[in-house]
């Protein structure tokens, strides 16, 4: 299997802070790879280090065989989309929906503008009847559904999601992790997914790499997660947690 | 009844709005005594603004009716503004969501916990101090005087949230309510804010109300659990006995979320159904 994304010894820095210390890891072009970890682990920083959204210091990312270099081009953001955690944030509060969707066709010149925004609109179950709404007459899982359907309108190859359903309902977030693994399926799409919830990772993905501040603590599959196979510690206490509480 | 702490019956909230009345909170029943209650709902259920009621934190414009509405005998809706307050913080204390923003963040951890301390009891300045330390030490925070020093925005959200603990625990309230208390703390620093919570509860033989959205963390950590949607109850039970959970919404709840170990493709959705928020 070819891959889909290889990080090399990334370094990211905030002035004089190491949000990330050399991290490396593969993803297989088809494959669903989750990240986990606490906040501050560096999780979401490599996913936006890839997306071109914070400063690599040293190490190399490499998407479909082209190396990165520090801007992004077009062809770039074709190929991969990234959808957000907070879906309150994530869209713009005076556009409508038709114009939210209109903005990356634009961007990437696409001329059948019309029929994507219907198809997308439909691909995440949401219909015409919201075309022309705004984004505070949606619930949270409607615009979580907008943000999906903006990320997926350019037929990207990788997804990159950063906890798309810690904002929304348990109930809410079962209809959109459906949603994101039958689109997955459908287009044979690669994700790379952060989340804090182990169980929402074993869901969705067949491997996973466990994070602690800026480093990788190790790297699983699903499989032996769920069979509760791991080496560190540090993962056995995220396990644990997981459980619910105890009462000593 | 001596046992009871909290009688709540018929609790009504609503919001006047220019679109018409929202009725958040449509008649709930519940009594609490010296136990650890569950109050369990999706946004919108009405589960904080009916700790907020029992609190008297209801915005004002909203109107708050209740066949019954007491404290230890205290009726809260016939009290003054005045007799509430002595309550609040002192015999019915409450710890939010997020304490990024439920502390101060201009004055020092220490100084609002003796704050507290000293809104309600006439103690020295010196006693306050020896008192917010011992309290911090109880929450667990290993060095008691240093944090005394910081101010909110040095400390982590768990520290944060313990140093909140310390501050509603410090007038000996004999009630509790807790919404969200864990929510916004990663899963470890929760469990570790949860032990803390639960021994103080334990100890002091307080009456508590946990609100969530989590309903198996709340099985997990409360005696009862009660499950709210669209403003009503819809189910009561023990929390060992959620397995056997009658309501097709309660089961849902506990249905839709994945679990380690319980491979299902798709998940099962809720199907809400419109008799349910009648």
């Amino acid at each position: 299997m070819t891959a889909a994304i290889t990080v090399d010894g990334l370094e990211v820095i905030f002035d004089r802070f190491r949000a990330l210390k050399g991290v490396s890891l593969e993803v297989r072009s088809g494959e669903s790879f989750g990240l986990v970890g606490e906040s501050g682990s560096g999780k979401s920083t490599l996913l936006r280090a890839i997306a071109g959204l914070a400063p690599v210091a040293s190490g190399s990312i490499t998407v479909n065989g082209k190396t990165l270099g520090a801007r992004r081009d077009k062809a770039f953001y074709r190929e991969v989309q990234m959808v957000f955690q907070d879906p309150y944030g994530s869209l713009h509060p005076r556009q409508t929906v038709d114009r939210l969707l209109q903005e990356p066709l634009a961007i990437h010149g696409f001329a059948d503008g019309e029929k994507r925004i219907e198809r997308a609109l439909d691909e995440v179950g949401l219909g015409n009847g919201f075309r022309f709404r705004y984004a505070h007459q949606l619930s949270g899982g409607q615009r979580q559904r907008v943000a999906i359907a903006r990320a997926l309108i350019l037929e990207p190859a990788i997804l990159l999601l950063d906890e798309p359903t810690s904002a929304l309902d348990a109930s809410v977030q079962a209809e959109v992790l459906n949603l994101l693994e039958e689109v997955r399926r459908r287009r044979k799409l690669t994700f790379l997914m952060v989340s804090h919830d182990l169980a929402i990772i074993t869901h969705m993905c067949e491997r996973l790499m466990v994070m602690q501040s800026g480093e990788a603590v190790e790297n699983l599959t699903a499989a032996q997660l769920v069979a509760h196979r791991v080496t560190e510690d540090y993962t056995r206490n995220l396990l644990r947690a997981s459980d619910g509480f105890v009462r000593a | 009844m001596s046992d009871t702490l909290l009688d709540v019956d018929d609790l009504r909230v609503d919001f006047p709005t220019r679109t018409g009345l929202v009725r958040a909170v449509r008649g709930v029943s519940f009594t609490l005594g010296r136990e650890r209650l569950g109050i369990v709902g999706e946004s919108g259920s009405g589960k904080s603004q009916t700790g907020r009621a029992i609190m008297g934190l209801t915005p004002p414009q909203a109107r708050i009716s209740a066949k019954k509405l007491a404290f230890d005998g205290i009726d809260l809706l016939g009290i003054s503004p005045r007799q509430r307050r002595a309550l609040r913080g002192n015999r019915i204390a409450m710890i939010l969501q997020d304490p990024k923003y439920s502390l101060d963040p201009v004055m020092s951890i220490g100084r609002q916990i003796v704050e507290t301390l000293r809104t309600h009891e006439k103690v020295s300045k010196a006693e306050a101090r020896e008192r917010a330390l011992a309290m911090l030490e109880a929450v667990q925070i290993r060095d008691p005087k240093r944090v005394f020093d910081l101010h909110p925005h040095e400390v982590s959200g768990g520290m944060g949230q313990r140093a909140m603990i310390a501050m509603m625990l410090i007038a000996g309230p004999e009630m509790m309510i807790a919404d969200e208390p864990t929510s916004a703390l990663d899963v470890t620093v929760q469990l570790d804010v949860l032990g803390i919570l639960d021994k103080l509860v334990s100890d002091r033989g307080m009456g508590l109300i946990f609100i969530s959205h989590d309903l198996r963390l709340v099985s997990s950590f409360c005696d009862r659990v009660i499950v709210m949607y669209a403003g009503k109850v819809v189910e009561q039970l023990k929390a060992s006995e959620l397995g056997q959970a009658q309501h097709p919404y309660t089961r849902g709840l506990l249905n839709c979320m994945p679990r380690i170990g319980f491979e299902r493709h798709p998940l099962p959705v809720l199907d809400r159904k419109p008799e349910w928020a009648a």
